[in-house]
């Protein structure tokens, strides 16, 4: 890692201010992406501006239907809170199947959904319950802010702050591992919500989306059984070591049927 | 209060591992730990390509910056007298001529031939200095065309590696009898063949390799703190590498190890450069890979391209083995790799089997990829591998179970001479089977097959009948074969005037357990407590001699000890027939007493050990005072440990996805010192198997030669939580070759399990083959194929 400073504001307006007056200043939350990235000195930042222990992204608050998730929660809290659990178990689920203990012990919502690695679980399950992300400047529509392969709609200086998700019981995540990184090869959350069914999947390769030729089939009635990769565009799909692009297209529809017939 | 009396050992209880609380508890201590006064640090830089000529190496800017003490390039090495990595092993190919090596300079001179080659060297005050300065190293490359596969590198289109050596091939070598095997094969009726690859690895130890090097301007001498398998070996090796004046010239040090599979057994480039640069700057250097280093750098394992033919008769008696094989050796002949793909890897190509005739050759390939030698298990899973998979294609060939062809071509008799120099100690073949079919409940296989099949999985199961080598010896043998010989083991063992023992032997313990193995037995000897006795290792200022550990070798380290125990002992006896004025022979001893039945008296060895150290009891022109023994033992054979595993699978069809689902071992390390540092070896050699054949496998691009699994992001480790319980047994025969009838069991899991896991996937798919690793993808399109055959 090449020589950098750090700083641990200790309100949200100290970091942004941090952020606003360095542009070679960068946010870390859990780190597990940025971390392995400066140990390898892919990336020089002239600041490390940590966001873990910001009292305005803390905790896990019940709320009128649903959950409010702030942003520097680990993915081990996520899995193990009753509050969690009790209104959507899949995403308590999807946490505790993050990587391994350690991971879990650091990672972060904010840092996962912020980073939004193709392969990452939570984009997925925020994508398919139709959350919201509050940030520092605004509220999102997780339709809104993932925009691609590492790529959302936060502007520069901008920090996600809260995770909103809505109350569900009928909703799962199933991944399908990489067996190397623990990653998605590829993963699939499908939520049935009071405006119909919801299909994230995460692991193509060029970002998480919705399966929206499978929503309108289910919508309309059509059976779990007929849902197959003929529904959807290969071009969602990349590959590369682990699969390819077929064969995680492939992967993609089993594992939304295996999700789907878990619902009920 | 009453006080917990000091454990006493007993050879084949299964003792906690004494060393285990310090460790786990953060209290080891590895090369990265030390720090010694004037410390400065290392950098490589190294190469991005994978082929290419070196041009102008710039270090003006990297000298330049803070803290560099100084930039070292392969032309300083050579200038400086320092000589290149040698192949430890002399081979001859079938035409008579010595194994072709390629010059292996410690950093690369005028061409690089593998990704991660070291080009430079930088020292500076701290290791953010080094790596920053090493970023700043400007080298000049003109790449060259790389090639990976190995046929291709056989072929006339191929870059060519070395200026000497055409069609980049080292050696074609052979072992058995070409002609007995052609009329094997004409009297055959029946053959099975097959061609398959065994996927390469990257060793993966929990500590880094590194080194702490320090250099004595006064009298010319150097300290290495260096984490490997084998200090004593590397003390002579560096010494004549750096141009040493003798080896009391040279200390080398490994402390606690963390892990070496193999890995650390080799001479590297790295660390031969780092002593070098230790007396260039008069100051320790001390280096520590990073993980990626080790990725690229740490010799690899396997790596072999296989055809392989098996005659039988009509009853699948097996008449004759023909096997070719291309050993990829990487960009240069490692240490011991010559050793690795001839004599340990074809000798053991019959397995457990009664084949009178075999002839097996291997050709050694250079590409352009990081150089291969032993990995646990170092060839004879290689071995294993073909000789299985054969085994279970002749079972579908004849048309008989599994375990009934086996049985139809077990050694019965032992000691067994096969037709590939090596000779059977002992062993029940059959009975071992028999245990593992038992654990395993094979019986019952085809009712859990049917209820798999209920639940849309398809489940099969697949056997092993591995044997291996171990404890290699003796000298001569293996003198005779092409190595130095040197394959003895010592053991000193000192009895101080306290009554306190300790144990130095040139065996380095790094994850085996020696510590409590050696105390277990020499307590059980001596009959004193296990806190009373210390294993001193890995110093060669205090061991005088010794191979290291490698190939389950502390069996004959073990049976140095016993042999210094005896003679104590013996001693004791002297001195007790002084004691008591009766004649020695008269004195018995037992359980930790000495004792005359003629006369009822006793003396407890600790009361012997004041008297030898008094001297007072006994003439000393007579009977000399102290209590010091050294032994030396050359074992009169290897040791064979076998046994037979049994993996049961379920593929999930629709995913391609395979699962462990049990996993039985029968297996015999003849006797058993410690059970319970057994079964972990065994745990721990299962998983690594177990992973080659489901998860791990290091990919280089076929055009590039950059290596893509060069983390764990893309190389699959494998994880507890993805392997069954293990259903262990042990079947001893022990063996004659040592006075403990040990074996050796570091390497069988890791022989033995993956053709038995690849044997189950073919089993619950109804194939003949599938290349390691056994990944999702790959069994999803067999299961597709199946599925449009059906």
């Amino acid at each position: 890692m090449y020589q950098l400073a750090y700083s641990r504001p200790g309100s949200l307006a100290d970091a942004l201010a941090l952020l606003a007056e360095d542009e070679g200043a960068q946010a870390i939350s859990g780190g597990q992406t940025l971390m392995p990235v400066l140990r390898a000195r892919l990336a020089m930042p002239s600041r490390l501006v940590d966001l873990l222990k910001l009292p305005e992204l803390a905790g896990i608050r019940a709320v009128a239907g649903g959950i409010e998730i702030g942003a520097a929660t680990t993915h081990a809290d996520v899995a193990a809170s009753a509050e969690v659990r009790a209104v959507l178990p899949a995403l308590a689920d999807l946490a505790g199947g993050i990587g391994d203990p350690a991971i879990r012990h650091r990672g972060t919502i904010g840092g996962s959904i912020a980073n939004n690695d193709p392969a990452a679980c939570y984009p997925s399950a925020l994508l398919a319950l139709g959350a919201s992300i509050t940030t520092s400047q605004r509220t999102l529509a997780a339709d809104d802010f993932f925009t691609g392969m590492f790529s959302t709609a936060l502007e520069a200086g901008e920090i996600v702050t809260a995770v909103h998700l809505p109350a569900c019981q009928r909703a799962r995540y199933i991944k399908f591992r990489n067996p190397a990184s623990r990653f998605a090869l590829v993963g699939a959350f499908a939520a049935q919500l009071p405006s119909g069914y919801r299909i994230a999947i995460t692991g193509g390769g060029h970002g998480v989306f919705r399966w929206r030729e499978a929503e309108a089939h289910l919508d309309s009635g059509g059976a779990i059984g007929a849902i197959t990769e003929d529904m959807l565009d290969l071009a969602h799909f990349t590959g590369d070591l682990h699969g390819s692009a077929e064969y995680r297209h492939h992967i993609a529809a089993v594992i939304v049927r295996r999700a789907l017939s878990a619902l009920a | 209060m009453t006080a917990i009396p000091a454990p006493m050992g007993k050879f084949g209880q299964s003792v906690k591992r004494v060393e285990d609380s310090r460790l786990i508890t953060g209290n080891g201590r590895y090369v990265d730990d030390l720090v010694l006064p004037g410390q400065t640090h290392a950098a490589f830089v190294r190469s991005a390509y994978a082929h290419a000529r070196i041009g102008a190496i710039d270090v003006s800017a990297a000298a330049a910056m803070p803290g560099v003490v100084k930039i070292l390039t392969g032309q300083d090495l050579v200038d400086g007298g320092l000589f290149a990595l040698p192949s430890g092993w002399g081979l001859t190919s079938i035409d008579g001529t010595p194994a072709r090596v390629g010059v292996h300079h410690a950093l690369a001179v005028d061409t690089v031939r593998f990704v991660g080659e070291p080009v430079a060297l930088v020292i500076a005050e701290t290791r953010g200095q080094a790596r920053d300065a090493a970023d700043s190293v400007f080298v000049e490359y003109e790449e060259l065309l790389a090639v990976v596969d190995m046929v291709a590198a056989l072929g006339p289109d191929a870059p060519q590696l070395h200026p000497d050596i055409p069609s980049n091939r080292a050696f074609t070598w052979d072992i058995g009898n070409a002609e007995e095997a052609d009329a094997a094969f004409a009297r055959a009726t029946r053959r099975v063949s097959i061609e398959l690859r065994n996927n390469r690895l990257v060793p993966n130890a929990m500590e880094p390799r590194a080194i702490n090097a320090e250099w004595r301007a006064y009298d010319g001498s150097m300290t290495i703190h260096l984490t490997h398998q084998n200090p004593i070996g590397m003390r002579v090796l560096f010494m004549m590498l750096l141009g040493l004046e003798s080896e009391n010239h040279l200390r080398v040090v490994s402390p606690d190890v963390g892990g070496g599979f193999g890995s650390k057994a080799p001479a590297y480039a790295e660390e031969l450069a780092v002593a070098f640069a230790a007396r260039a700057v008069g100051r320790p250097v001390k280096w520590t890979a990073e993980r990626t280093e080790s990725f690229l750098t740490d010799a690899h394992g396997r790596d072999h391209g296989t055809r392989a033919e098996l005659a039988m008769d009509d009853e699948g008696r097996f008449l004759g083995l023909k096997v070719h094989t291309l050993a990829n050796l990487g960009g240069y002949i490692s240490t011991s790799n010559a050793l690795v793909v001839s004599y340990m890897y074809a000798t053991m190509l019959c397995g457990q089997y009664a084949i009178p005739a075999v002839h097996a050759v291997v050709e050694g390939v250079y590409t352009n990829t990081c150089p291969v030698d032993a990995y646990r298990g170092a060839g004879r899973p290689e071995a294993a591998y073909v000789i299985e998979r054969l085994a279970h294609l002749a079972a579908r060939e004849i048309g008989v179970d599994q375990a009934e062809i086996r049985r139809r071509n077990f050694v019965r008799a032992f000691p067994h001479q096969t037709p590939l120099v090596y000779c059977y100690d002992s062993g029940d073949y059959e009975g071992c089977l028999d245990a593992a079919l038992r654990l395993a409940d094979y019986a019952g296989f085809e009712q859990r097959r049917a209820e798999a099949r209920a639940r849309g999985k398809l489940r099969g199961t697949g056997l092993s009948a591995y044997v291996e080598a171990c404890g290699i010896g003796p000298s001569k043998l293996l003198a005779s074969l092409g190595g130095g010989g040197n394959m003895w083991e010592s053991c000193e063992i000192r009895v101080q005037p306290a009554g306190s023992v300790e144990v130095l032997t040139g065996a380095h313990n790094h994850g085996q357990g020696h510590q409590t193995v050696y105390a277990q037995i020499i307590s059980e000897r001596f009959g004193i407590p296990m806190d009373r006795i210390t294993v001193v290792q890995g110093d060669t200022d205090r061991i005088q001699a010794g191979t290291g550990t490698y190939g389950s070798r502390a069996s004959v380290g073990l049976s140095a000890a016993v042999r210094s125990c005896d003679k104590i002992i013996e001693k004791g006896r002297q001195i007790v027939g002084y004691m008591l004025g009766i004649d020695p022979g008269a004195v018995d001893f037992a359980d930790g007493i000495y004792t005359s039945a003629a006369t009822n008296q006793t003396v407890a060895f600790t009361e012997m050990v004041h008297a030898a150290h008094a001297a007072t009891q006994f003439p000393t022109d007579q009977l000399e005072p102290g209590l010091v023994a050294t032994s030396f033992f050359d074992p009169p054979n290897f040791t064979y440990p076998a046994g037979v595993h049994v993996c049961e699978v379920e593929i999930d069809p629709e995913t391609g996805v395979t699962e462990v689902v049990a996993f039985n071992a029968a297996d015999d390390f003849g006797n058993v010192a410690n059970p319970l540092i057994v079964e972990g070896q065994v745990h721990g050699g299962l998983t690594q198997g177990i992973a080659q054949a489901l998860w791990e496998n290091a990919v280089y691009d076929p055009d590039t030669a950059q290596l893509m699994t060069a983390s764990y992001m893309d190389y699959g480790m494998p994880r507890a939580d993805s392997l069954p319980e293990f259903g262990l047994a042990f079947w001893p025969s022990p063996t004659p070759v040592n006075p403990l009838g040990m074996k050796g069991c570091g390497e069988a899991g890791a022989i033995g399990s993956p053709p038995a896991v690849i044997n189950a996937v073919c089993d619950a798919l109804g194939i003949a083959h599938v290349d390691m690793p056994a990944s999702p993808e790959k069994i999803w399109r067999l299961c597709q194929e199946r599925q449009e055959a059906l």
